[in-house]
C-alpha cells in the first residue's frame, strides 16, 4: 500500500495551505512579531500587515475594510453573525429564518437561539437543493430579525440564489446573512450586489491556513460581540489578531480570486468529465445536487446498495481520499442532513460519496478514479444483500 | 478511522460472502434506514454447522465482523455457535473502535438470528439454551 499513488480528493473538506500563502505567512512568525496593539515599531509593523490583509479581503468582497472582520474561521463568523445578530435585534423580534441544508455551525447556532426561546424556520430545498426565494419571502413574518442561507453547499456543491433571496431581505428590511465558507474563492462574491448584510469566509477552504477567516459586516449593522475583551477589530472581536494567519487568508483569497476564470474552467471540465464517466460505468448511481448550478470542484454520489465508509475504506486503500454522508462517518445515527433534506431515502444517503477536486487533481487520477470505483461499487454490492444481481436489468 | 490490520484483512478479503442456497437456516439483522443490515444463511449437517455465508450493507466494520463471525461458527456444534458473542468477535479482529462495537453486535445478532429460526424449526428450544437468543431483542446501535 505504500507505493500507491496518494490523490486527495477533499478539498470541501481543507486544503494544504498553498506555496506563495506560506511565503507570505513565515517571516511574519519570526519578523514582525508584534502585538499589532502594541505602541512600539514592531506593534506598529504587525498592525500594518494587518491593515493591508483587511484591505485585500475587502477588495475581494467589493467591501469596505472598515467592514471586514478578522475571526478564528468559519464557525466563529457564523456563530457571530446569527447570534450577535439575534442578540441585537432580539428587541425587535424573535424570529430567525435559515434552510435545512446549512453547515452545523449556523444550524446548531440557530438551535442554541431556539433554547433561548428565538423560533426558527428552516426552509426546504426542493430535489437538488436549491432554496427559493418565494419561499423565504413567504417564511418572513413582521418579527423575522434575520435570514440566513448559504451561498453554495459544502456537500452537494448546490450554489443558491442570493441576490434574489437578499433582493427580498432588503425589501422587508429584514437583515440577510450568508455562510460562503464554500464559496468564498470559487465564486466571485460582490456583496452589495448580493444584497448581504454579513458574510462568513473561512481560510483553509482557499489554500490558506486553518484557524483563520472573517466575517463581512455592512456599515451600520448592529451585532453583538461574541467575544468581548481588548479593543481589537473597532471593540468588535476582542482577541491578539492572529497575524500570520491573517496575512495568510488575505493572499489566499487574493490569489484565489486572480485565478479563479481559469481555474474554474479547469475544474468544471474535470468535475463534469468525472461526472459523466461515472455515470456511464456505474449503474444505479445518481448525481447528489443540482447538475449546473454547483461548485466547479464539487462532485457527490450516491451508489445504490452499498454504504459510503465501506466505499471510503476501499478508496482509501486505492489511495484516494473523499469523504460520504453515510451516518458510520458522522458518528451519528442519520446519514447527512443535506442528502435527507434533497429527498433521498436514508439507505441511498448512506451510500454517497463526495469527491472534491483541487489544484492538485489531475484529468488522469479522475480516469483511474473513476475506473476504480467501478470495481470498488461492484465488490461492495456483490456482498450486499440489497443487491440481486439477477434482478437487476443494468438500468 | 483507526482499524487493525485484521479488520482491514477480513474487509479486503471477506471470508464467506454470498449465500447458500436452499439454506438450513438464515437470519436477517439490522435495517437500511440505519445504515446496516446483515443477513446469514446456514448449512447445518448432523447438529454442525457446515458452512456458513454472509451478506452485509454496511460500513468496513460491519463487513469485517460479519466475515469474522461466520469463521468462527463454520464446523463448530449448534451448541459451541450458541455461545458466540460480539466480544469474541471484536476480540478476534484485535478490536474495534468504541462508536464501531455496534457493528460487532449486529453479527452475533445476525448468527443468532438464524440459529434461532434453526431451533423453532426443529424444535430445539429448551429453557437452558433460550437466554441464548436475548441479545436479539437489544438495539445494537446502542452497544457499547
Amino acid at each position: 500500500m505504500s507505493d500507491v499513488k496518494r490523490v486527495y480528493l477533499d478539498h470541501a473538506a481543507t486544503t494544504p495551505v498553498r506555496p506563495e500563502v506560506l511565503d507570505a505567512m513565515l517571516p511574519v512568525f519570526g519578523r514582525q512579531y508584534g502585538n499589532p496593539s502594541s505602541f512600539y515599531k514592531a506593534g506598529q509593523e504587525a498592525r500594518r500587515l494587518v491593515d493591508q490583509a483587511r484591505q485585500t479581503v475587502a477588495s475581494c468582497l467589493h467591501a469596505d475594510p472598515r467592514e471586514i472582520f478578522f475571526t478564528s474561521g468559519g464557525t466563529e463568523s457564523d456563530n457571530w453573525a446569527i447570534k450577535g445578530a439575534a442578540q441585537a435585534l432580539g428587541g425587535k423580534g424573535r424570529h430567525i429564518i435559515t434552510s435545512r441544508i446549512e453547515h452545523h455551525a449556523v444550524l446548531h447556532s440557530c438551535d442554541a437561539l431556539a433554547r433561548q426561546g428565538y423560533e426558527i424556520t428552516t426552509v426546504a430545498v426542493d430535489g437538488d437543493g436549491l432554496v427559493s426565494p418565494e419561499a423565504v419571502r413567504a417564511a418572513l413574518r413582521p418579527d423575522t430579525i434575520l435570514v440566513s442561507i448559504m451561498m453554495a453547499n459544502n456537500e452537494i456543491g448546490t450554489i443558491q440564489p442570493i441576490r434574489e433571496i437578499g433582493a427580498i431581505c432588503r425589501e422587508h428590511k429584514v437583515l440577510f446573512h450568508t455562510d460562503a465558507v464554500q464559496a468564498a474563492g470559487a465564486l466571485p462574491i460582490d456583496v452589495a450586489a448580493l444584497n448581504v448584510d454579513l458574510l462568513s469566509i473561512s481560510g483553509h477552504k482557499f489554500y490558506a491556513p486553518k484557524g483563520v477567516g472573517a466575517l463581512y459586516v455592512r456599515r451600520g449593522v448592529r451585532l453583538a460581540n461574541l467575544l468581548d475583551g481588548g479593543a481589537q477589530e473597532s471593540n468588535r472581536r476582542a482577541g491578539t489578531e492572529n497575524v500570520p494567519g491573517i496575512v495568510g487568508l488575505a493572499r489566499g483569497l487574493e490569489l484565489a480570486v486572480a485565478e479563479m476564470p481559469a481555474m474554474n474552467r479547469q475544474l468544471t471540465g474535470l468535475r463534469d468529465q468525472l461526472i459523466q464517466d461515472v455515470l456511464a460505468r456505474i449503474p444505479h448511481t445518481r448525481l447528489n445536487g443540482h447538475p449546473t448550478q454547483r461548485l466547479p470542484n464539487n462532485v457527490n454520489f450516491s451508489f445504490e446498495f452499498i454504504e459510503g465508509e465501506s466505499i471510503l475504506l476501499m478508496l482509501d486503500h486505492f489511495g484516494y481520499a473523499c469523504s460520504s454522508g453515510s451516518a458510520c462517518t458522522s458518528g451519528s445515527l442519520d446519514p447527512s442532513h443535506v442528502l435527507l433534506a434533497i429527498g433521498l431515502p436514508h439507505e441511498i444517503a448512506h451510500g454517497s460519496l463526495r469527491v472534491t477536486l483541487g489544484h492538485s487533481t489531475q484529468a488522469e487520477d479522475l480516469r483511474r478514479l473513476a475506473a476504480d470505483l467501478e470495481k470498488i461499487v461492484a465488490r461492495l454490492r456483490a456482498m450486499s444483500p440489497l443487491y440481486e444481481e439477477k434482478n437487476q436489468t443494468g438500468a | 478511522m483507526q482499524y487493525s490490520e485484521k479488520v482491514m484483512d477480513h474487509f479486503m478479503n471477506p471470508r464467506n460472502v454470498g449465500e447458500i442456497d436452499n439454506a438450513d437456516a438464515s437470519g436477517t439483522v439490522g435495517n437500511a434506514k440505519c445504515g446496516d443490515i446483515m443477513k446469514v444463511t446456514l448449512k447445518i449437517e448432523d447438529g454442525i454447522i457446515v458452512d456458513a455465508k454472509f451478506k452485509t450493507f454496511g460500513c468496513g466494520s460491519a463487513i469485517a465482523t460479519s466475515s469474522m463471525a461466520t469463521e468462527m461458527i463454520k464446523g463448530k456444534t449448534l451448541d459451541e455457535a450458541l455461545r458466540l458473542t460480539n466480544k469474541a468477535v471484536a476480540e478476534a479482529l484485535d478490536g474495534l473502535p468504541p462508536i464501531k462495537m455496534h457493528c460487532s453486535l449486529l453479527a452475533e445478532q445476525a448468527v443468532k438470528a438464524a440459529l434461532q429460526e434453526y431451533f423453532i424449526k426443529n424444535n430445539l428450544l429448551t429453557d437452558e439454551n433460550r437466554h441464548f437468543f436475548d441479545k436479539l431483542d437489544e438495539d445494537a446501535h446502542d452497544a457499547t
